[in-house]
């Protein structure tokens, strides 16, 4: 019974949102990418290198809102070496992404190593703090879930419906979309298929450096190694759940949140009878459950990992 | 600017341009480096030392690169059918859940019997953890990227989950490991008090015959042709689910034998760091070595040089030892690249 009860409780779906949170910043990152045809298998480093980043800055003494401009460069730099490697120069998408990855984890755990070279317990920065939004925040459960957040969850919000628009309403998405289905028909109209997936996969890259920087500017307040855990994949997992559409996907964020939340609560009740690594492998299984689900209807962008060469047939 | 395919292949490219990778992700190590406030030359001279700058060093390298051969293997034979097994971390430990299961009493055999049950067994467990992505690549079409990705952090956690109950030490104290396998199930020493074993031999061992089935065999044929062009394949009348599977099965088994070996020939038993991202590293040895059986082993003894020199010139100079994974992924990033440049050339216009 109280399994059940727990599904009504506040604190339960705020915790929700605030664990789908650094989920959707990736996942629009993602994305966009894979909208403009690229896989940025380089999610896992860049996120990794977007919370280290943030957290150097704000522990350097930098504004908080100047860490998540940090981190976002930060995952813009690894998305401009990425997009190099795969755009022009039409590297294996797969194996680019996997280096990037290995790059920026590595390079991150350098430099934390180099600045910090015998710490074991990592410093604490002040995180930001809830920002209730009055008379919304009043409304019984809606209010605690979604109106008592730090800004960044609030950003995460207004960024999915950012990259919903920019896809769907402006010249700059539709050349994007294209690039990702038909990237011949980019060419024709007078643009560079070249120029529109790299500064796609530049801007994902910011996001996810983002979504990076939101675990230790947001969720948590200091960086530690292997902090990411496997969330960059699952962001591409939630990419294919969403059916690459932004609303989707945040929904798809947001209920893949609140099975977590709703586990950690669980596995506090039934510890004891059931061992915890089950309730933390659930979200993977849960990952690849909704890949096999959604792949029957999955409308991948047409010429997502087809590298494009001008004049080629 | 464009990419214009080459007409013929020149051999000095072919030599010139891995080179230069090589060059290139040491100059972006000693920038790295000079942040530290150490000299790279220091440096390298030091990492070169502890890789290779005595008998010691070198023995030690060389068993650091036995798992990496095998993992190295395991991927150079998906890639090239163009299955992208990125679990190699996954089977890798599942091979050596296999030894463990299998290797600390459960079974009292004489060595010689013994030993290639486990090796087996791992082949077996490796081979089984690839084949499921596989199946869901096949019958549902489910990107094998992100599903072997996953089953690395389902792995790992159902290997926590096994040391805390069914392989659990009860000499342990508490610490997640598993009881050590018998002295049956000990893989020899090669070199005498060195820590060297067989695995590695089983290692270069399996890297020819990976050579000899994609040199001389029509499963080896097989692959090559899908991973090529999986529609000519199709239309050639080769099986392609069927191809994908064989690979599937030979690339996960080889990983798990990695786990094998560094059980029964190194550890002794299983813990959860068994492998410092053995799985991963063997991406980067099977791109290195442009996904050739062969190569694979001088790519693995080339990176394993790497880490073990890394971690001897960090002890002495106060370096990171992280700069030696930093070193391999610029140098897989680096090769790939340079790799591109031997059969494309650039036009400026």
């Amino acid at each position: 019974m109280e399994a059940i009860e727990i599904l009504s409780t506040a604190a339960l779906w705020a915790a929700a949102v605030r664990i789908a949170s650094p989920l959707i910043f990736a996942t629009m990152g993602e994305l966009l990418c894979e909208r403009a045809g690229v896989l940025n298998l380089g999610i896992e480093g860049i996120m990794t290198a977007g919370a280290f980043a943030g957290w150097l800055t704000v522990y350097l003494g930098g504004d908080l809102w100047l860490g998540v401009l940090v981190a976002a460069a930060a995952g813009a730099a690894f998305g401009l070496l990425h997009g190099i490697l795969v755009v022009p120069l039409g590297l294996s998408q797969h194996v680019t992404g996997i280096g990037i990855t290995l790059l920026a984890t590595s390079l991150t755990y350098y430099c934390y190593r180099l600045i910090l070279p015998e710490v074991t317990t990592p410093p604490k920065i002040v995180p930001f703090s809830p920002l209730p939004i009055p008379f919304l925040s009043e409304i019984p459960l809606f209010g605690d879930a979604l109106f008592r957040q730090t800004p960044l969850t609030y950003l995460a919000f207004v960024m999915t419906a950012l990259v919903a628009w920019f896809l769907y309403k402006t010249p700059a998405g539709l050349a994007v979309r294209t690039a990702g289905e038909n990237p011949a028909a980019v060419e024709a109209q007078g643009l560079s298929v070249t120029a529109v997936r790299l500064s796609a996969v530049v801007a994902g890259s910011a996001l996810m450096g983002i979504g990076g920087g939101f675990l230790t500017m947001s969720a948590f307040n200091s960086f530690f190694f292997d902090m990411i855990n496997g969330r960059g994949w699952i962001c591409i997992a939630l990419v294919v759940f969403g059916s690459w559409r932004p609303g989707k996907a945040l929904l798809g964020a947001l209920l893949f949140a609140a099975f977590d939340a709703y586990q950690l609560r669980l596995q506090q009740l039934a510890g004891a009878f059931i061992p915890y690594q089950v309730f933390l492998m659930l979200p993977f299984v849960l990952s690849i459950l909704a890949l096999i689900a959604m792949s029957r209807r999955a409308t991948y962008p047409r010429a997502l990992m087809v590298a494009y060469h001008k004049g080629e047939r | 600017m464009r990419l214009e395919p080459r007409a013929d292949l020149p051999i000095v490219l072919l030599v010139l341009y891995p080179t230069l990778a090589v060059f290139v992700s040491l100059l972006i190590a000693a920038l790295l480096v000079l942040l530290s406030g150490a000299s790279p030359f220091a440096v390298f001279y030091l990492v070169a030392k502890g890789a290779a700058g005595s008998t010691f060093a070198f023995l030690e390298t060389l068993t650091r690169a036995t798992p990496l051969i095998f993992t190295g293997l395991a991927a150079a034979v998906a890639f090239r059918a163009k299955l992208w097994n990125i679990g190699g971390e996954a089977q890798f430990y599942m091979g050596a859940v296999a030894t463990v299961a299998l290797g600390t009493g459960a079974l009292s055999l004489p060595a010689p019997a013994l030993l290639p049950l486990l090796m087996l067994a791992a082949i077996i467990a490796g081979a089984l953890t690839l084949l499921g992505p596989t199946f869901l690549k096949i019958r549902f079409g489910v990107d094998e990227v992100v599903t072997t990705l996953l089953l690395n952090f389902i792995v790992i956690l159902f290997v926590s989950l096994l040391l805390d109950g069914p392989l659990k030490d009860p000499l342990g104290l508490g610490w997640p490991q598993s009881p050590r396998v018998v002295s049956e199930a000990q893989l020899p020493k090669l070199v005498q008090g060195k820590r060297l074993h067989l695995g590695f031999l089983m290692a270069v061992t399996a890297a020819l015959f990976i050579w000899v089935i994609n040199a001389r065999t029509t499963t080896g044929y097989e692959m090559r042709a899908v991973g090529y062009n999986v529609k000519a394949a199709r239309f050639a009348g080769i099986p392609i689910d069927l191809v994908m599977v064989k690979t599937a099965l030979l690339s996960g088994g080889l990983a798990g034998l990695a786990g094998m070996s560094e059980v029964a020939g190194l550890k002794g038993n299983l813990t959860l760091d068994l492998s410092p991202g053995f799985g991963y590293a063997g991406i980067v040895v099977a791109m290195l070595a442009l996904l050739h059986p062969l190569g694979v082993i001088a790519a693995a003894i080339f990176v394993a040089g790497i880490f073990v020199g890394a971690d001897a010139m960090s002890r002495s100079a106060g370096v990171p030892s992280y700069i030696a994974q930093v070193m391999v992924a610029t140098a897989l990033l680096c090769m790939v690249t340079a790799v591109m440049f031997t059969r494309y050339r650039l036009r400026w216009r």
